[in-house]
């Protein structure tokens, strides 16, 4: 029953993470499309933040093969890279279920923060920021408008100068993402985007979700609980319990299919014969 | 209402009897304890050995104060209605405060730099206080330094004068060993006690918080102890003396013909030598300063600040931590070793008896004290402890109490060190400064 997808950004395969006698992600395999926006969902624990981090470099998974793909046919090995060069060098970026901005730095400075290697590389590894080189100063220039551009994208341009710690919880998850975008992404994974948001919030963050994936060609993986955002943006859809793949297909499948309102919805006790027996039909 | 809330001047007195009278019973009881055996019984040395004075008069009037004392606070400090903070400042003084320290800001830097170019011809100062100043300036440019690595990176590092220490020996060293001049010692030095930065950054680079402190000092401690007892390569206590003194530009300080004075046509004086100096460290401090300001506005300085904000968000964002990390320690430690030649040429006598932990522990308070990451805020606390302890220098066995109480009072007034704000490395429209509540204190506090 797995998706089919044409030109993937990224490729899972046989992955496993155990944490002592927990396995936390058993045998799971999936593609996320270069142009999709994908969603990861399922119950609590069900392992998908385990996932992301083996993904982001954060974990190393115990067995099973992380491939990211870019157009120009490069191919990285995401297991075997340090933490810091996946978003370097392969060009994954994530933002965190905890929302993980420089509190003290305005937000301009957080989305300059985020086109660090960019910036490096222009001022010479600082030998030549620091005797003022126009090199760098066209660089820095450069990656101020990137800012810019983001925090137009994102409705923060009036609080360019501002700690980013001062802003409200839907301004601060919205700025996490631009900063990400920022190391200029092939995939964008986002834990939980949508979390703590008011309906509006999350509105806005469907309509940024939803640029970024025509615009910028990025691809977008994010793990999700509000329905809202998941049916009404993702092209694909993975359902996760206990580490294993349960479900995989377009919005529309999934909504459908028994096993996934099961597992992910729970069941009512009376309704639980007629699911089992959905699932045998569904099975065979 | 308005009217009412603004005029709190004569609040309802809330006095709970029974609670004063418990309290006031066991201030008696502690202050018995404390002051009774302190001050009610002395030795004196009597005929025959020693004797027992008996004062049990001047017991009873301290412990007399500290209850009636007590008393006083409970009747016009502690009485205020509830939600009245104990201690609070007339809003008039706090809305002056605020506006004197506002303007004082802008202007303050340029100020102080003026003051500082014009000091040493100014008509009142003397030998004494051109000293004091070389002093206090070289606290500076260790304060400096040490910002970038606690201020900045939030690296707390209680083994920064092991730095100080590898620069003037490194000088001393290689004066003695291979003649070289101060000029050309000053650029080693600042390379070797970055590389020894390095060093001790590769074993810490794993290490947070308490543990990151800890070895930190160790560090600090090994290099003191290490010159300590290399007695055949450094001099081991004996220290190492007859270190060059620093020419200008070739041109000695003495007496001589093709000296300083007799190129330029002047009379001899000591003074000379003591005002190069100032202007030496001047400089030193000044390049220190210039350096780190324009790091602050480099991707550098900038992935600094975001690592004191948050390591592992760095990391998401493709932000190598370990030469962040390193640089940043490298670069505190060059200053440190700047400073540190500096002081063996103008001393002209090392031992590791300077480099021991309490001088590390002073840098960090004058960091602390004048607002981590403030530039300006570690000028004035230099001033005031350096400054401080000389004044005081009378009251020899107070002074170190005089400066706790201070510091305690300081700490309690201003948590968060006498410039508490952040000025942002860039902006877009308005330069706007951020309040010491959103920024973090990085690792180790």
């Amino acid at each position: 029953m797995a998706h089919i997808v044409d030109d993937p950004v990224l490729s899972v395969e046989h992955l496993n993470m155990r944490f002592g006698g927990l396995l936390a992600v058993d045998e799971l395999s999936f593609d996320v499309g270069r142009r999709d926006i994908t969603a990861l969902i399922g119950p609590n624990g069900a392992g998908k933040t385990t996932v992301f981090n083996c993904i982001t470099g954060f974990y190393k998974p115990t067995e099973g093969r992380i491939t990211a793909r870019h157009e120009t046919g490069e191919t990285f090995l995401l297991e075997r890279m340090d933490d810091f060069k996946i978003p370097k060098i392969a060009k994954v970026a994530r933002t965190f279920q905890n929302i993980r901005l420089f509190g003290g730095m305005t937000v301009l400075e957080n989305l300059m923060v985020g086109q660090h290697n960019t910036l490096m590389v222009a001022s010479n590894y600082t030998f030549g920021g620091i005797f003022g080189l126009s090199g760098y100063k066209k660089a820095e220039k450069e990656a101020v408008e990137l800012a810019k551009y983001w925090m137009e994208q994102a409705g923060l341009t009036k609080r360019a100068d501002d700690a980013a710690g001062d802003l409200p919880y839907g301004d601060q998850r919205k700025l996490e993402i631009a900063r990400s975008m920022c190391t200029k992404p092939k995939l964008l994974c986002l834990d939980e985007p949508a979390a703590g948001l008011n309906p509006r919030e999350s509105e806005e963050l469907n309509k940024l979700l939803l640029f970024i994936r025509k615009e910028r060609d990025t691809g977008v993986l994010l793990i999700e609980h509000d329905m809202n955002v998941v049916m009404g943006i993702s092209d694909h859809i993975i359902v996760l319990d206990y580490g294993k793949k349960i479900a995989d297909g377009t919005p529309e499948e999934i909504r459908n299919d028994p096993s996934v309102i099961a597992a992910y919805l729970g069941v009512a006790d009376e309704e639980v014969e007629e699911v089992e027996h959905e699932i045998e039909e569904g099975a065979s | 209402m308005a009217d009412t809330e603004s005029t709190p001047s004569r609040p309802a007195r809330h006095l709970d009897f029974s609670k004063v009278v418990k309290d006031l019973i066991v201030t008696t009881l502690i202050a018995t304890a404390v002051f009774g055996s302190t001050i009610a019984f002395r030795t004196v040395s009597a005929a025959g050995g020693l004797g027992l004075e008996v004062r049990y008069d001047i017991a009873f009037y301290v412990i007399a104060a500290v209850v009636i004392g007590r008393l006083l606070l409970w009747i016009f400090v502690w009485s205020k209605p509830p939600g009245t903070s104990a201690v609070e400042m007339p809003v008039s003084i706090k809305s002056g405060l605020a506006k004197v320290s506002a303007k004082v800001g802008k202007g303050f830097g340029p100020t102080m730099l003026l003051f500082a170019l014009v000091f040493p011809f100014l008509p009142f100062t003397d030998r004494y206080l051109l000293d004091l100043s070389i002093l206090i300036l070289t606290y500076v440019m260790l304060g400096w330094g040490l910002n970038i690595v606690v201020g900045l990176a939030g690296l707390l590092d209680l083994g920064y004068v092991a730095f100080y220490a590898i620069g003037a020996y490194s000088y001393a060293l290689l004066a003695q060993y291979f003649g070289f001049s101060f000029w050309m010692c000053l650029p080693l030095a600042g390379i070797l006690a970055a590389f020894w930065g390095i060093i001790l950054g590769f074993p810490v680079l794993r290490l947070r918080g308490d543990y990151l402190a800890i070895v930190t000092l160790a560090f600090g401690e090994i290099i003191r102890i290490v010159l300590l007892n290399w007695y055949q390569f450094t001099g081991g206590p004996d220290g190492l003396s007859g270190i060059p003194r620093p020419s200008f530009f070739g041109l000695p300080f003495n007496r001589s013909e093709g000296g300083f004075a007799d190129f330029f046509g002047l009379d001899y004086s000591s003074i000379h030598r003591i005002m190069f100096l100032y202007f030496l460290i001047l400089a030193l401090a000044l390049l220190t300063n210039f350096v780190t300001n324009r790091l602050r506005r480099l991707p550098i300085g900038r992935a600094w600040e975001a690592l004191r904000e948050d390591e592992i968000a760095c990391r998401s964002l493709g932000l190598n931590t370990t030469s962040v990390k390193l640089t940043a320690f490298a670069i505190g430690a060059m200053f440190a070793g700047f400073a540190g030649s500096f002081f063996a040429t103008r001393q002209g006598f090392i031992s590791p008896e300077s480099f021991t932990f309490i001088e590390s522990a002073l840098i960090l308070a004058i960091v602390v004290l004048g607002g981590m990451g403030s530039q300006t805020g570690v000028v004035i606390a230099s001033i005031a402890m350096i400054g401080g302890f000389e004044i005081f220098r009378e009251a020899e066995q107070f002074r170190m109490l005089i400066f706790g109480l201070a510091m305690v009072i300081i700490m309690i007034w201003r948590p968060r060190g006498l410039i508490s704000t952040r000025i942002p490395s860039i902006f877009l429209k308005e330069k706007k400064k951020v309040s010491a509540d959103m920024v973090a204190q990085g690792e180790g506090h």
